[in-house]
C-alpha cells in the first residue's frame, strides 16, 4: 500500500501500516544523529526548544550552506541508524516518537519500543540526499549547532511528499530486517 | 602557489562529488532491469538522485566523505614539493565553494576542523612515476559503509575456499548498512594494513572490470553470484542485487598469514581522476 501521511501521524494511522508499505510524508522532522541523541536524553522536555512530539525524527546529517542569514538544505540523506539503536527505545518513551526515518534498520529493542509506543521505522534511500534536499521546503531552526557541527547538530525541516519511504519495521512487531 | 591548480582541485572534488563514473550508472541501470517491487523503487530512487545531482550540480550525497587522493606523481614534475599544499588548499576552498560537509573530528576532542583537513587528512597516497606529468584520482570515502570494513587474519589452512566463506558471509552480514547495491574490494596477503590498503585500491577499478589473473577473476564472479543470491539487496530492503562488483588485489604473504582486508564502496563509487602537465595546464576528466 502507498500512503500520503501528514505529520504528527494519530495512534489509528501507525496501527494501519505494515512492513512494505510505501510512505510519502508532509509536515516537521528534525533531524538527529548520536550526538544530539545524547544531548536531547541529557535535557528535560521542557527545556527542549522544538516539539519532538510533533515531528518526525530523521537520521541524517545534512549538508547545508548559510546564504546571506537563512539556512540553505543542499544535500540530505539518511545516516545509518543502527548507531542510535543504543539510545532510541528510551529516545521513543521520553519524546513519543512515532515515526522514524534512516536507512539500514534497528535492532530488537527499537522494534519492541515501536510495539509498545505505537511507532514506525521507515526506510529512506540511503545516499539519495540530493533527491531529499528537493522535498524540503524550508529550515525551521538549528540547535546547538556551536557545540556539535553541521552534521551532529538538530535540524528542523518542514518537508513536503518526503519520501518514498518503506515501512520496515511496523508496530505491530515486524521488520524486514529480520 | 598556482592559483589555477588550486581551482583545479576544487573542480576535481566538484566532479567527483555530484556526477558518478559512467561504470557505476550502467551496472544501476542494470540492476534496474532485473530487479522489481521494493527493490525497483530503490535503484529508481538512486538514478533520480544521481541525474538531479548532476544537473543541480549538488552532491549526491550528504556524506561527502574523506577526502581521499591517490596521487601518480611524475619524479620530473617541477612542483612536486608544492603538490600537497596545493591539495589541501583545494580540500578546504572546496569545502565552503562545492560546499562539501566539514567531515573532520579530532577523535579525542570531538572538535570539527570544519574544513575537511586535519591530522594526515585529507589522507593522500602517492606514488613514484616517471616522466613529469600528474595523475591524481579523487576518491571521497563515505563512513556508512566504511563503517564496514573488515579485517580477517585467516588461519593459512583453510585455504581459498576459506577466504570465499569469510568474503561471502561478512558482505551479506553487513546488510543494509553500506548503501548496497556496493561495490567490493578485497585486498588479500601481505599484511594487516596491506590487505586493507589494497581493497581500497581495488574499489578504483571500474564496476565490470575483472583481475588480470583468470583464476582470481573468477573468484570475483562467484563471490558476486554468491553474495548476491543472499538476497539482502538494494539498501538491504531484499532483491537480486546487493553487489554490483566484487574486485580482488593480491599480496604475497607471510607463511603464517591470510590477512584478508574487505573494503566496502557504497553505490555512490564516487571517483574522479585529473592530469597535471608539467607547465601547470590541467584537465579533470
Amino acid at each position: 500500500m502507498e500512503y500520503n501521511l501528514q505529520i504528527p501521524v494519530s495512534k489509528e494511522e501507525i496501527k494501519k501500516l505494515h512492513v512494505g508499505d510505501i510512505l510519502y510524508i508532509s509536515g516537521t522532522v528534525f533531524t538527529a544523529r548520536d550526538e544530539a541523541h545524547k544531548i536531547m536524553l541529557e535535557t528535560d522536555v521542557k527545556n527542549i526548544p522544538f516539539k519532538p512530539k510533533d515531528m518526525a525524527l530523521f537520521h541524517c546529517g545534512p549538508l547545508m550552506k548559510k546564504e546571506g542569514e537563512k539556512w540553505q538544505v543542499v544535500s540530505a540523506g539518511p545516516t545509518t541508524s543502527s548507531r542510535m539503536e543504543i539510545f532510541e527505545d528510551e529516545f521513543i518513551s521520553k519524546f513519543g516518537t512515532n515515526l522514524i526515518i534512516g536507512k539500514g534498520g534497528m535492532g530488537k529493542k527499537t522494534l519492541e519500543s515501536l510495539k509498545k509506543y505505537h511507532g514506525v521505522y521507515t526506510s529512506y534511500t540511503g545516499g539519495a540526499g540530493a533527491l531529499a534536499a528537493e522535498r524540503i521546503y524550508e529550515v525551521e531552526s538549528v540547535h546547538w549547532l556551536e557545540e556539535l557541527g553541521m552534521p551532529e547538530a538538530v535540524w528542523v525541516f518542514k518537508v513536503k511528499n518526503f519520501g518514498p519511504l518503506v515501512v520496515s519495521m511496523d508496530s505491530h512487531g515486524k521488520s524486514i530486517y529480520s | 602557489m598556482s592559483d589555477s591548480l588550486v581551482d583545479g582541485i576544487v573542480e576535481l572534488i566538484k566532479k567527483a562529488e555530484t556526477e558518478l563514473p559512467k561504470d557505476v550508472i550502467q551496472a544501476l541501470r542494470k540492476a534496474k532491469k532485473i530487479e522489481d517491487g521494493i527493490a525497483l523503487t530503490q535503484i529508481d530512487t538512486i538514478l533520480q538522485n544521481i541525474d538531479l545531482a548532476k544537473k543541480k550540480k549538488r552532491p549526491m550525497c550528504q556524506d561527502t566523505g574523506i577526502q581521499t587522493f591517490f596521487v601518480n606523481i611524475g619524479i620530473n614534475y617541477p612542483k612536486i614539493k608544492e603538490l600537497k599544499e596545493i591539495i589541501i588548499k583545494g580540500v578546504k576552498k572546496a569545502t565552503g565553494e562545492i560546499p562539501i560537509r566539514p567531515n573532520t573530528v579530532d577523535p579525542f576532542t570531538g572538535k570539527n576542523h570544519q574544513d575537511n583537513t586535519g591530522d594526515h587528512i585529507p589522507y593522500i597516497t602517492w606514488n613514484f612515476i616517471d616522466g613529469s606529468d600528474v595523475f591524481i584520482t579523487a576518491f571521497p570515502k563515505g563512513g556508512g559503509s566504511e563503517n564496514m570494513s573488515k579485517l580477517g587474519m585467516l588461519k593459512p589452512g583453510v585455504g581459498i575456499e576459506g577466504f570465499k566463506d569469510f568474503v561471502v558471509d561478512e558482505v551479506i552480514k553487513t546488510g543494509g548498512q553500506p548503501c548496497p547495491p556496493t561495490v567490493v574490494g578485497v585486498g588479500i596477503g601481505g599484511g594487516a594494513d596491506l590487505s586493507l590498503k589494497l581493497g581500497k585500491i581495488a574499489l578504483l577499478r571500474p564496476v565490470g572490470s575483472r583481475n588480470k589473473d583468470k583464476n582470481i577473476a573468477e573468484i570475483e564472479l562467484e563471490l558476486i553470484s554468491r553474495i548476491n543470491k543472499g538476497g539482502k539487496g538494494p539498501m538491504g530492503l531484499g532483491g537480486k542485487t546487493t553487489v554490483l562488483d566484487v574486485h580482488i588485489e593480491k599480496a604475497h604473504r607471510h607463511p603464517a598469514s591470510l590477512p584478508v582486508g574487505i573494503v566496502i564502496q557504497c553505490w555512490a563509487n564516487r571517483r574522479a581522476k585529473m592530469v597535471i602537465h608539467c607547465d601547470g595546464s590541467w584537465e579533470v576528466e
